[in-house]
């Protein structure tokens, strides 16, 4: 599949000493085409911001196995100088923070100028002119009359908006946006996934989305990677995700989605807790959580399943029940 | 409610820094008190050849411990020398030397408490061994020490104030750094693609530079006084030169034949000490509201 943007194999990272190693993520792989939004979803713990993290170089653990490429450059083969040329021109990232991920002594303008200045945009009125552009696209009003406005003057809101402007300034190929609403109140969150969805028509640029909240991944994804302890346990289109789920953890987080009309019951919710990281050595991380585990779960892991020409899942149980075949060499 | 613009999206006035500054000296009448000094006594140490009403230097053996007079207005010394004209002249000594090194200072102790907390690992611990062990130094005997094997003499003096001031920057600088570094700005700043050195220009130091102008402020008043001890002492400025620590060295000697000297110089290192530390408490709390109740 030569048009994918990014590609992650069998990506393994570390914390802590590298003589007692905790892995948080392992053997994670998975792919974004040119223009596609995917989502990453999973628990607190899963290893979600730590992938997003690793594809931007920007953590402190050790990735010893596995390659991320980008249009099929390894990225964990560049050295450390080359990486400032990647980050903002051909990833951006928005992240979670939006009331503290602005410098609070810098105008907006200043701020978004200075990623444009970083990728080339030599020219003072371009840049200007081009940050004016930027800070409509995303909504905000007389945007001309804002480029000297600091941080503080505006609400949570707008600052991501800011966040999503500068970003977005260079029309980055891919955009990671780590839980960008999670700071946000619902009517806000709303108006920023239209936004990001705006910002991708537009400009033409895929989304790895991260999220808990498998309501944001339905409203801007068209695909879904689920993980669980530091492993891809299912990945499939958003559709069939929400009507033929195949891993049992799946199913529990969307039967854990308050519905509306589900009247007088209780929530459900996934027994127990996600495993710590690095103490699962054997078999499925998720089976002491789950229904269907039989003996064969304690003992190996499972591989990726297909299901159908779109989902793939790590579940002994219901691939065994479905008939289903191991996923190729891909997995 | 007007229709056309959401209250969100208003700007929201904020008071300026400036502002802020001006009623906290507004507030306090002994801030405006300090702050007439401090622009008499750098107007005066500026001006000194122009209002000096003699040589500071020129001695006079019929003028010998004269006291006050319409011609000598705070009198004359051991040598018949004008106390007025040698306070006058001091005052510059005292001006550079309460400016340069602090100045100095800071830039050198900024950028190793940068340094320090930005990269942390191997630099920083050598860098805070060394601020601790020059901490654990009393600045005055730090100054002796230094002043006993390179000698006296203006650079020398400059030199070994700015080493007794430099780790109390560091130490704030690698403070605040440790706190700005772990901002989600300074990760958006990476991830936007920026390289180390404009992080460090551009986020890192601006974010830092409040306690460091407080901390400019207060030790000015310090070096002021510091000079004038090592003068005293005989290793800051040399006589014949005047500076009001060795005016009041000079003073001492001839205690009986006449005070005028030491009072001089004595109140005006009082004065102006005083008034430098009055501004850099103005400052920190224009700086710092919460700071000053």
């Amino acid at each position: 599949m030569s048009q994918d943007l990014l590609r992650l194999t069998d990506v393994t990272i570390e914390f802590g000493p590298p003589k007692k190693p905790i892995r948080v993520v392992e053997g994670v792989g998975f792919s974004v085409a040119k223009g596609e939004s995917v989502g990453l979803v999973g628990e607190s713990g899963s290893g979600k911001s730590v992938t997003s993290l690793a594809i931007m170089r920007l953590i402190g653990g050790r990735v010893v196995q596995g390659r991320i490429e980008l249009e099929g450059r390894n990225l964990l083969d560049l050295p450390a100088s080359a990486l400032p040329e990647i980050r903002g021109r051909d990833i951006a990232m928005i992240f979670q923070e939006p009331m503290s991920s602005l410098n609070p002594l810098m105008t907006i303008g200043d701020q978004i100028g200075e990623a444009l200045l970083l990728h080339g945009w030599r020219d003072r009125t371009a840049r200007r002119d081009r940050t004016i552009e930027m800070l409509h696209l995303v909504g905000i009003p007389n945007a001309e009359g804002r480029l000297g406005a600091y941080p503080h003057q505006f609400s949570g809101g707008m600052r991501q908006r800011v966040m999503i402007a500068m970003a977005v300034a260079c029309a980055p190929k891919l955009l990671i946006a780590d839980e960008p609403t999670t700071a946000l109140d619902v009517t806000i969150q709303a108006q920023v996934l239209d936004l990001m969805k705006k910002v991708r028509r537009e400009l033409g640029m895929a989304i790895l989305l991260i999220s808990h909240d498998l309501g944001v991944i339905a409203d801007v994804c068209e695909r879904v990677i689920v993980m669980y302890a530091g492993r891809v346990v299912e990945e499939a289109d958003i559709r069939t995700i929400l009507t033929r789920p195949q891993h049992p953890y799946t199913r529990g987080l969307l039967r854990s989605v308050p519905r509306r009309n589900h009247e007088a019951e209780r929530l459900y919710q996934i027994p127990g807790s996600v495993p710590p990281a690095g103490s699962v050595r054997q078999g499925c991380p998720f089976r002491d959580r789950c229904e269907l585990s039989v003996s064969r779960c304690a003992e190996e892991m499972p591989p990726m399943f297909r299901f159908g020409s779109s989902q793939s899942a790590a579940c002994w149980v219901t691939a065994a029940a479905e008939g289903v075949a191991q996923a190729g060499a891909a997995a | 409610m007007t229709a056309s613009i959401d209250p969100a999206l208003q700007l929201r006035p904020q008071p300026s820094a400036f502002t802020t500054l001006r009623r906290v000296i507004l507030d306090r009448p002994a801030t405006i008190f300090a702050l007439i000094i401090v622009i008499l006594f750098v107007l005066v140490a500026v001006l000194a050849p122009w209002i000096a009403p003699h040589d500071p230097l020129a001695q006079s053996i019929l003028d010998v411990n004269k006291p006050p007079s319409a011609v000598h207005p705070v009198g004359t010394d051991q040598f018949g020398r004008d106390v007025l004209s040698r306070l006058i002249y001091g005052s510059r000594n005292s001006l550079i030397f309460g400016f340069v090194s602090p100045v100095l200072a800071a830039i050198l102790g900024t950028s190793l408490g940068v340094i320090a907390g930005y990269f942390g690992g191997i630099a920083d611990r050598i860098i805070s061994r060394v601020i601790d062990l020059l901490l654990a130094f009393p600045e005055l005997l730090l100054a002796i020490l230094i002043a006993a094997v390179l000698g006296g003499g203006f650079w020398n003096v400059v030199a070994v104030l700015t080493v007794a001031f430099t780790p109390g920057f560091a130490r704030v600088a690698r403070a605040s750094t440790l706190a700005v570094k772990q901002e989600p700005y300074i990760e958006a700043a990476v991830a936007v693609g920026l390289r180390t050195p404009m992080i460090i220009l551009r986020h890192v130091v601006p974010n830092i530079a409040a306690p460091i102008v407080v901390l400019t402020t207060l030790w000015i008043a310090s070096a002021i006084r510091l000079e004038a001890s090592l003068s005293f002492l005989g290793i800051g400025t040399q006589p014949p030169n005047p500076s009001w620590g060795n005016i009041i060295r000079d003073g001492l000697n001839n205690l009986f034949g006449s005070p005028w000297p030491i009072i001089g110089a004595g109140t005006l290192i009082t004065l102006v000490v005083l008034a430098f530390n009055l501004i850099g408490d103005a400052v920190r709390d224009a700086l710092d509201p919460e700071a000053s109740r």
